[in-house]
């Protein structure tokens, strides 16, 4: 779905762009949409984590690409955020190993701990809730992604809070 | 201890670094391939060795490479599928994390064989740092003089590129895998015209897995025939596997094939066992796609006979008794484990990741985890497990790509050996609903224990 339009037009610093150009010319002439995956990591990383309306036609006019173009791959990809997200997405894993070793008892850990339902965030903005499918760390079970890296082991309310605690502390940091 | 050669040199330390692993004998595969070889010697090199893609399906990776086309005069290009995402699989990124070279070094001695000036290594979006270590170790690799212009003073040019993925299992499909990488949804196109022809760009394309191509390197210092010898039948060579579930040591096992299965469970080498003194009672072997096996024929097949971690041997009685090698997800389940649930799961893993363009797939992935959801939740009956059958069914072999048959197989494969325990839900629907995670029994003592 293609959610949110903020009606403030999306500017990128000229590093960003410049970082964007060189994304570019990595693929051969004339297959520069080849660089709309990567680039649309970089300009979400940018936005809050998240892309707007907006910042998909910024997309698009960087890349010379029709819009429509921007829409229906970002629709289509799993990492891509449509909405707002909170300072930290917690992307919980919840495919079958992962269920089978204490997956599902994290997820519902998570969700009493943050009062908050998959795909909403908490009140302060810090934590954004979301289930993923199969990361790759099945032998690590149960896990979830923050931000670059993943957190794995996450087997017990200790170690889910002092998780937590970590990151909230460094949130409030961070401004 | 069995016959290692992608992780032979995992526990030197500072291996991850060009320098440590360049004292290890690293590169020298690009040095062989590009002084003393032609193209079409290296391809017959690893035609020789027997090498089947390690990626899930296990095709000859040399007839592969044979079929690409270099008589057009098109550009043409190897592409590593490093998506990984097959449910239980993490070997890839094992090998990627912890030896980058060893992939960089095969990307590039392929690429030699190929002809080919400019590679990908399209890696899911979802392993970012991953990606920083395979830039790192391209920079090394360039800066060393084995990538770039005129490489070694013979010539030959090689560029190449780590491309990130955005979170689609269907990309891991060859063809979706292309689409994506030209910045496209990833719908898998129709076959053929084969990427080997028409692939990236519309040219000549090779795809490989990670771990296909992180064994070119050994075969080609040490010979097609030496590899051939290693393994058992026309399951040559070692394969990686990813253990996990309801084991003692879960984590990425480097293994002869043709090592006994029993073997490679119980010893404290690999496995070490089902965890917490548990009876076995399943074994998904190659990525949740493969059929589950009942205990009792993951051990032995049909006939009687000991079964061995080989494709032959994993798939002997075909889908009826048996099962595939697979990806190498190798997923273990206890007594207390809830084959309905596990087949729930994935269902709704595969309506989630189905690209939506065949309806078979995209229909039936969503009914099949809807009726599934019912069953294990207690509120199904019993007309339910023949209309799963029916629609699993249905969806096997009439889609693009195979991701309708990977839906498929694991409903079919817990229905024939399982159906005991979707009757169970039916018939005791009260005891069904209030279960705690699926879980059959001891919910409390597997709470308890710890995991690793």
């Amino acid at each position: 779905m293609l959610a949110v339009k903020t009606n403030n037009p999306t500017t990128l610093t000229e590093e960003i762009q410049i970082k964007i150009r060189e994304v570019m010319e990595q693929y051969p002439a004339g297959k520069s949409k080849s660089a709309l995956l990567p680039v649309l990591h970089i300009v979400q990383d940018e936005n809050a984590g998240w892309l707007s309306v907006e910042a998909m036609e910024k997309v698009a006019e960087l890349m010379g690409l029709r819009p429509i173009e921007v829409y229906e791959v970002a629709t289509f990809y799993s990492m891509y955020n449509l909405k707002p997200v909170g300072k930290f997405l917690l992307e919980v894993c919840r495919t079958g190993p992962c269920a089978i070793m204490k997956g599902e008892w994290l997820i519902d850990y998570l969700k009493k701990k943050l009062k908050i339902d998959i795909g909403e965030t908490t009140v302060d903005g810090v934590f954004t809730l979301k289930t993923v499918e199969c990361l790759g760390a099945c032998g690590y079970a149960p896990m979830m992604q923050i931000g670059e890296y993943y957190y794995e082991h996450l087997n017990s309310e200790e170690k889910v809070d002092k998780l937590l605690e970590d990151f909230r502390m460094k949130g409030f940091n961070k401004n | 201890m069995g016959k290692k050669i992608l992780l032979e040199h995992i526990d030197k330390p500072g291996i991850k670094s060009y320098e440590v692993y360049r004292q290890n004998g690293g590169y020298n595969s690009v040095e062989k391939a590009l002084k003393e070889m032609k193209p079409s010697d290296i391809v017959e090199e690893v035609k020789k060795s027997g090498l089947r893609g390690r990626g899930g399906a296990g095709f000859p990776a040399g007839m592969k490479w044979s079929f690409i086309d270099k008589k057009s005069g098109n550009p043409r290009y190897l592409v590593c599928n490093a998506d990984e995402s097959e449910p239980g699989t993490f070997k890839d990124r094992y090998l990627m994390e912890f030896i980058p070279h060893l992939l960089i070094e095969g990307m590039i001695t392929s690429s030699i064989a190929l002809e080919s000036n400019l590679g990908f290594i399209y890696i899911r979006g979802e392993y970012k740092w991953i990606k920083k270590i395979l830039e790192q170790a391209i920079s090394e690799a360039r800066a060393a003089g084995w990538l770039g212009h005129n490489i070694l003073g013979t010539g030959y040019s090689l560029e190449l590129v780590v491309h990130p993925g955005a979170g689609a299992y269907i990309c891991g499909e060859e063809t979706a895998l292309l689409e994506s990488l030209e910045g496209k949804r990833g719908n898998p196109r129709i076959k053929p015209p084969f990427p080997a022809v028409k692939g990236l760009y519309g040219n000549p394309t090779v795809v490989n897995n990670v771990e296909t191509i992180a064994t070119v390197p050994w075969i080609i210092n040490n010979g097609g025939d030496a590899y051939a010898k290693i393994g058992i039948g026309r399951s040559t060579g070692t394969k990686l596997i990813s253990a996990c579930g309801n084991i003692n040591k879960p984590g990425v096992y480097e293994i002869e094939l043709g090592l006994p299965v029993e073997e490679f469970l119980n010893s404290d080498e690999y496995c070490g066992g089902v965890h917490n003194g548990k009876m076995l009672k399943a074994v998904v072997a190659g990525g949740s796609s493969v059929p589950i096996l009942p205990a009792e024929l993951f051990l032995k097949t049909k006939k009687g006979e000991s079964r061995l971690m080989s494709y032959e041997s994993l798939s002997d009685g075909g889908f009826e008794s048996g099962t595939m090698l697979g990806s190498g997800g190798f997923i273990v389940y206890d007594e207390d484990q809830c084959i309905v649930r596990n087949t729930w799961n994935f269902s709704r893993f595969y309506h989630h990741e189905s690209c939506g363009q065949c309806s078979p797939c995209r229909e039936g992935t969503g009914w099949m985890e809807k009726v599934l959801h019912n069953l294990e939740s207690g509120h199904g009956k019993m007309s339910d497990i023949d209309l799963l059958w029916d629609i699993q069914k249905k969806i096997d072999g009439n889609t693009i790509c195979p991701l309708g048959d990977a839906a498929a197989w694991p409903v079919a494969s817990a229905i024939r050996h399982f159906r005991e325990e979707f009757e169970w839900h039916i018939e005791y629907t009260h005891e069904a609903q209030k279960r705690n995670y699926g879980l059959l029994k001891s919910t409390k003592e597997f709470f308890a224990a710890s995991v690793v």
